[in-house]
C-alpha cells in the first residue's frame, strides 16, 4: 500500500491509498480522480493516462520500458518528467509519490 | 435510404464477430467505421503487438486477428462503410434512422454500437489559437500536397507520417521538422533519409522543441518553439502540420440519449441493450457489473446482442437456437456442404 497524491489541473490535491500491484493509472480511475482517461485500459497504446511526476520522485520510480517514450510523443504537452501512469506499478516504496495531471489528455 | 436488419457501428473485432453472428442467424447487416480500414484498435493501435488471450489462439497480432475475422466473414456479403462517422441516430416509428458523415442514411430496427472508446480523430496541437487556422494553414492530414509547393512548411512529430511527409515535401518546399526528443520512432530507413536531408540542408531539424505560440491575424505568419530549458526560437512558416497519431473521442454517440458513464454505455447483460430499445452496445464501449475489456468478452456480448436483434428484425418469426456443427440452414448460409 502506498499513499499517492494526484494533483489535478485545477490544483486540487487528491491523496489516495493505492494497493500494491495496481498501477498509478488504476488508482486514479478506481477513485474517480478526473483527468486520466486511460482509453486503452493500460496497454501502453494510447497516451491518455499521461502524468507529470514530481521532480523529487522522477528518478526514484522504475524507469520507462521500451515503447513508453514513443507513446509520450503523442501525449498532450509532454515534458521531461512525463510518464504514462499505467506503467507505474505501486509498491510500498512509492509511498508519498506525487503526480500532476495535465489539463487534457488529447 | 438503405434498409437493413442491423447496423453495426465499429469494424473492430467485436463489430466483425457480431456481424458474423447476425449473418449466421439469418439477419442482414452493414458496418460503418470512421477509420479508413477494418480492424479498429487492433489495426490502429497495435497491429504488430501479440495478443495471448484469444480462446484457442495461443498467439496472434492485432493484424492477424483482424485478418482471421475478415476471413471468417468471407461466406457472407457484408457492406462496409469506411471513412464514415455516424453522426445522428433518430427514432422513426419502430425503426432507427442513422445518418453518417457522408450523408448516407440507414433505416433499421437495430443499431449495435461496437465503437471501442469512440472514433479515432487526429491529436491536435495543444494551443487553442491553432483552431483558427485549422484546415487552412494548420493541418493534421494532407489531401493535396501541391498547395505546399514553394512554401515554408513546419512539420511536428516523430513517427512515420511526420518523417515521410518531411522527406516528400522537402522536394518542393522549405521544410522544418520539429520533434520533442532526439530519437524518432519511424522506420530506420526513413530516419536515415531525414538525417541525410538535414545534412544536405534540405530539412531544418529542431529536436527537443515543442510549439509554444503561433502568430498571425488572417494568415499564419510564424510560430515559436520552445525546448525544456525554455529557449525559444521563432520560425517563419506558411503551414504547420501535426502528426501526433490518433486519439479516441466518443463524439456524437454522447448525444443519442444513452446512459453514459465515463465514456462507456450502460447495458443489460441479457441483450446488451442500452436504455433505448433497439440500440445495443458491445465490446469495450459497454458497461455492466463485472465488465472486462477483453476481446473475448466482446465476442460473447455480440453473440447475445445479435439474438436480441432477431426479435425486432423478424417480429413474426421465432428465433431457434442451432449449432453450426449440425444445422443445415446455417451450413447453407455458410455455403458449406452438409453431412
Amino acid at each position: 500500500m502506498a499513499k499517492i497524491t494526484y494533483i489535478t489541473h485545477d490544483n486540487k490535491i487528491h491523496t489516495i491509498d493505492v494497493q500494491n500491484g495496481l498501477t498509478v493509472m488504476e488508482g486514479a480511475v478506481q477513485n474517480d480522480i478526473p483527468g486520466i482517461d486511460a482509453d486503452c485500459g493500460g496497454g501502453m497504446a494510447c497516451a491518455t493516462c499521461h502524468v507529470y511526476v514530481n521532480d523529487e520522485w522522477f528518478d526514484r520510480i522504475p524507469t520507462k520500458e521500451d515503447g513508453e517514450e514513443d507513446m509520450l510523443d503523442m501525449a498532450f504537452e509532454p515534458k521531461k518528467n512525463s510518464r504514462l501512469s499505467c506503467q507505474i506499478i505501486v509498491t510500498d516504496e512509492l509511498d508519498g509519490l506525487t503526480v500532476s495531471i495535465p489539463t487534457k489528455q488529447g | 435510404m438503405k434498409k437493413t436488419d442491423a447496423l453495426i457501428i465499429g469494424a473492430g473485432p467485436t463489430g466483425l464477430f457480431t456481424a458474423h453472428q447476425l449473418k449466421l442467424i439469418g439477419l442482414d447487416c452493414e458496418i460503418v467505421d470512421n477509420l479508413d480500414k477494418i480492424g479498429g484498435q487492433c489495426i490502429e493501435l497495435y497491429p504488430d503487438k501479440p495478443i495471448y488471450d484469444i480462446p484457442a489462439v495461443p498467439e496472434c497480432t492485432g493484424e492477424e486477428l483482424t485478418n482471421n475475422l475478415i476471413n471468417q466473414l468471407k461466406p457472407f456479403d457484408i457492406k462496409f462503410h469506411l471513412n464514415e462517422r455516424v453522426e445522428e441516430v433518430n427514432k422513426d416509428g419502430d425503426n432507427w434512422v442513422v445518418k453518417t458523415s457522408s450523408g448516407a442514411k440507414f433505416q433499421t430496427p437495430n443499431v449495435i454500437i461496437a465503437g471501442g472508446v469512440g472514433s479515432f480523430e487526429p491529436r491536435k496541437f495543444p494551443l487553442k489559437e491553432c483552431e483558427k487556422f485549422e484546415n487552412t494553414s494548420v493541418m493534421y492530414s494532407i489531401r493535396d500536397k501541391s498547395i505546399f509547393e514553394g512554401k515554408i512548411v513546419t512539420i511536428f512529430g516523430g513517427g512515420d507520417s511526420a518523417l515521410d511527409w518531411a522527406v516528400e515535401l522537402s522536394k518542393n518546399s522549405i521544410v522544418n521538422l520539429v520533434h520533442r526528443r532526439e530519437e524518432f520512432r519511424g522506420a530506420q530507413a526513413t530516419v536515415d533519409t531525414v538525417h541525410k536531408l538535414v545534412n544536405d540542408g534540405k530539412i531544418s531539424l529542431f529536436t527537443k522543441y515543442q510549439i509554444s505560440s503561433i502568430t498571425g491575424e488572417k494568415q499564419l505568419q510564424s510560430i515559436d518553439i520552445k525546448n525544456d530549458n525554455n529557449e525559444t526560437k521563432t520560425l517563419k512558416t506558411d503551414y504547420i502540420l501535426g502528426f501526433f497519431g490518433l486519439i479516441m473521442q466518443l463524439g456524437p454517440i454522447a448525444n443519442w440519449g444513452l446512459n453514459i458513464n465515463k465514456k462507456t454505455i450502460e447495458v443489460d447483460t441479457e441483450k446488451f441493450e442500452t436504455n433505448q430499445k433497439g440500440i445495443y452496445a458491445v465490446g469495450d464501449i459497454c458497461n455492466y457489473p463485472g465488465k472486462l475489456k477483453l476481446i473475448l468478452s466482446g465476442f460473447h456480448e455480440g453473440a447475445l446482442a445479435a439474438r436480441a436483434c432477431f426479435r425486432l428484425a423478424k417480429p413474426n418469426e421465432k428465433y431457434r437456437f442451432e449449432f453450426t456443427t449440425s444445422s443445415k440452414t446455417i451450413k447453407d448460409r455458410l455455403g458449406v456442404k452438409g453431412d
